[in-house]
């Protein structure tokens, strides 16, 4: 069914009311109010993040927009500690998008958010001509809340620290890939797009000395790691032979010529560990499904230079480069 | 220059249009057969064989036996060395 | 992988390197030294970055990385054609994803694109054939590049369009030549290279007797090598051997693909298709003869160069540029004054800074401006 104006605002209005049924959407008034009771209860820091989503094609192998717009920022607030308790969501939708498609990416969002124990708590939508925007965009917000004593920053990497990686790297970019009709590529990947909070709940619970932690989304791993050496101002190591890559993985960036490393990730976190901690912190990562296949891919050398270097599978030595812009298929 | 990968012949999409599908590492992709087709060599015959894909064609079929043969050649390599050091 | 992980041996890696350290300090090649291997192919040169295969090799053998980034030796006349194709109305152009940011003189298709010109990338010729057939109002362009690897995709695609009677295709056509190339490397006096590691996938389509002038007329060993760090490694234990023993032949270490006379069903849609041009500009080199091909004039027709009212004019590149130094083994990347400073993979100013297989651009990204 396509439908244009206002009937389409209608409808709209009655599958996100009917999908998401919480107390502050049923209220139906300007604002969410939230009680601060519940937030002060669970720590003495507010994390606030905001993100945009924008994706084609909106549904892809293992998920949708809607699932990412909810795990990407539930995952923003989660890798700094905290954890997520509300998210605003805001829609831009162009006429003409198959109501049945955005059932089933709001559907998506609901599940994402119960499975990630956070609750949407307000939102907004507009709908723009055809032609004025593309498909959809949607736009989500979130509050959490750190507890005393996490404190997890980039800048906090020391010399002798291991890097570690909750698991198989460029899942999500791979999968998107794939989903491109352009390409003509088939294989069985799905996109790893799925809520941390647990995990780093389950990780902070250890006590280990995490020094910082990120969410490895656009820009990959690569993006991720150079961030903490520009933040420590040491330079980092990673070992090609011990990053977890899934062969459908590997063979999408065989064929186009790309590195897993700058593939986006939408359910991975890179961490930063005290090395005495690296291997018991893995062991209790690979406990929880969201780290099955954590392990440890690298360290944080003494050099004082903003650099990532990769040891190469054939022992050499090589910088990691940054991906720059749009990640072009090479035939050459 | 030319990014070629080896992929394995899995299935035969079209044989008036030489076009198949191989396999790399799990990926599957539709190639195009008319570089490695002769008069003796039928698009069935090469469900299962190696070629090296560019560009969406496969552009060779790759020898098992030429292979092996490299990789036979490198082991020998170090043997050899050693053997000619001890000589006087 | 088959057929590639046993060729990523990180083990026989070393070997290899340490087996080479040994030959290197033999009498014969120690008075060689530096023994200057140029591999012809930017393949081969991504090869050696990624994997920093310059780290496994003993003092005393450099590598020159050359000409055969398709890329790279792009003139930006014809990026300044395409960019003009690509804003009618009624054109879509098809590319593959490697022209994208390659600089013409008023920039580049990623950056027209983001004005608002129809352009797609393709991972095959085949690809943009389908998107004339899903868009049968417009004029779907192809801007065919590539060395005679790529050639042949680019001849059946053709010819597929012809059978099928599919009007709205249309190829421009940038495909060059490797040995015109060389041959011009090798007349240079500053050319300073002692043997060469040849194109392994352009050889699977030409074969291997077009290099035979190299070792007969200029005396220089040729190794037709694979891509993977084994492959390149033993084609310079193949190459100091020649070297040794005083041969210069054209050997093949990839032949598990690669044989004497080349494919002969990719040949011939070749020559069905294409012509050699007079001569033809290449990034960095400037005009060689017969070094590049365009459609015969039984397929006109098909001709993208017919869009287009007048080609660009060639414009004088930089004049500090100092590329064709890098390329005959006279100049490092790193000792030319532009590298990483007027010339950057983002701001690109000579050729081989333009796509990761240039050697500039090789070893900026894997090796840092420092």
């Amino acid at each position: 069914m396509v439908l244009g104006g206002l009937a389409m605002r209608r409808l709209i209005e009655e599958v996100f009311l009917a999908t998401f049924d919480t107390p502050e959407l049923a209220s139906m008034e300007d604002q969410a109010r939230l009680p601060l009771g519940d937030v002060i209860a669970s720590g003495d820091r507010l994390a606030f993040t905001t993100d945009s989503y924008v994706i084609d094609p909106l549904e892809f192998p293992g998920g949708n927009i809607g699932a990412l717009a909810v795990n990407g920022t539930v995952n923003d607030l989660a890798v700094g500690g905290a954890s997520p308790l509300y998210l605003s969501c805001g829609f831009i939708i162009e006429e003409g998008l198959p109501l049945e498609q955005l059932r089933r990416i709001v559907e998506a969002m609901r599940d994402a958010a119960e499975q990630a124990e956070v609750r949407i708590v307000t939102g907004d939508t507009k709908v723009v001509p055809h032609g004025k925007g593309d498909k959809l965009f949607i736009n989500t917000s979130g509050i959490g809340v750190i507890a005393p004593g996490v404190e997890l920053a980039a800048h906090r990497c020391r010399p002798g620290d291991r890097v570690i990686v909750s698991g198989t790297v460029g899942d999500h970019g791979a999968a998107v890939l794939q989903a491109r009709e352009d390409l003509a590529l088939e294989g069985g990947l799905l996109s790893d797009c799925r809520s941390l909070s647990g995990l780093v709940r389950d990780m902070l619970s250890t006590g280990a000395d995490i020094r910082a932690m990120r969410d490895a989304t656009r820009g990959g791993v690569a993006a991720v790691v150079h961030e903490f050496s520009s933040a420590s101002g040491r330079a980092i190591r990673l070992f090609e032979d011990r990053l977890p890559v899934r062969p459908e993985v590997r063979g999408v960036c065989e064929i186009l010529g790309l590195d897993a490393l700058h593939f986006a990730n939408e359910g991975k976190l890179v961490a930063v560990v005290a090395a005495a901690q690296a291997n018991w912190l893995v062991a209790r990562m690979r406990q929880h499904p969201a780290g099955r296949d954590a392990c440890v891919i690298g360290e944080v050398l003494p050099d004082v230079s903003v650099q990532v270097r990769l040891r190469t599978l054939m022992g050499g030595e090589r910088l990691l480069d940054l991906p720059v812009g749009e990640l072009l298929p090479r035939i050459c | 220059m030319c990014l070629g990968v080896p992929g394995e012949i899995v299935a035969i999409d079209s044989a008036a249009t030489a076009s198949a599908v191989v396999e790399i590492s799990g990926v599957r992709r539709r190639v195009n057969l008319t570089c490695v087709l002769t008069d003796n060599i039928r698009p069935e015959s090469l469900l299962g064989q190696w070629v090296l894909v560019h560009t969406g064609f496969a552009m060779s079929l790759i020898d098992a036996a030429e292979a092996q043969h490299t990789l036979t050649l490198l082991a020998e390599l170090e043997a050899f060395s050693v053997d000619q050091e001890a000589a006087p | 992988m088959k057929y590639v992980d046993e060729f990523r041996n990180p083990v026989e890696a070393r070997r290899l390197g340490e087996h080479l350290a040994r030959r290197m300090a033999l009498p014969e090649l120690q008075s060689r030294r530096p023994v200057r291997i140029m591999e012809v192919c930017g393949g081969h040169t991504h090869t050696i970055f990624r994997y920093g295969l310059e780290a496994l090799l003993p003092e005393g053998i450099e590598l020159i990385h050359g000409p055969g980034c398709p890329v790279c030796v792009l003139p930006p006349e014809r990026i300044d054609d395409c960019l003009t194709l690509a804003e009618q109305h009624d054109v879509i152009l098809t590319t593959f994803g490697d022209a994208m940011r390659v600089p013409g003189s008023r920039g580049s298709l990623l950056q027209a694109r983001a004005r608002g010109a129809d352009i797609r990338t393709v991972y095959s010729p085949l690809d943009a054939l389908q998107v004339a057939r899903d868009n049968p109002d417009r004029k779907v362009v192809f801007f065919a590049l590539g060395f005679e690897t790529t050639m042949p995709g680019t001849a059946i695609t053709l010819q597929q369009a012809v059978e099928e009677g599919i009007a709205n295709f249309y190829l421009f056509c940038h495909h060059v030549t490797i040995v015109p190339i060389l041959k011009a490397l090798l007349d240079d006096p500053f050319m300073q290279v002692d043997a060469f590691i040849g194109p392994g996938h352009v050889s699977m389509v030409i074969g291997m007797t077009p290099y035979t002038f190299i070792a007969d007329q200029y005396r220089k060993p040729v190794v037709v090598a694979g891509f993977e760090p084994l492959d390149i490694l033993q084609s310079i234990v193949m190459v100091l051997e020649q070297l040794r023993e005083g041969r210069t032949e054209v050997e093949n270490q990839y032949i598990r693909v690669v044989s004497r006379d080349g494919n002969r069903q990719a040949l011939q849609a070749v020559a069905d298709v294409f012509a050699l041009r007079a001569r033809s500009s290449w990034r960095g080199l400037g005009e060689i003869e017969r070094s590049g091909v365009g459609l015969k004039p039984a397929y006109a027709a098909f001709d993208a160069e017919r869009l287009l009212v007048a080609p660009s004019v060639r414009r004088a590149e930089p004049v500090d540029c100092r590329c064709s130094e890098v390329l005959k083994g006279q100049l490092h990347p790193r000792q030319c004054p532009l590298f990483g400073r007027a010339c950057t993979p983002e701001h690109p100013r000579g050729a081989l800074m333009v796509s990761s297989e240039g050697a500039c651009a090789a070893c900026h990204q894997y090796q840092g401006r420092g």
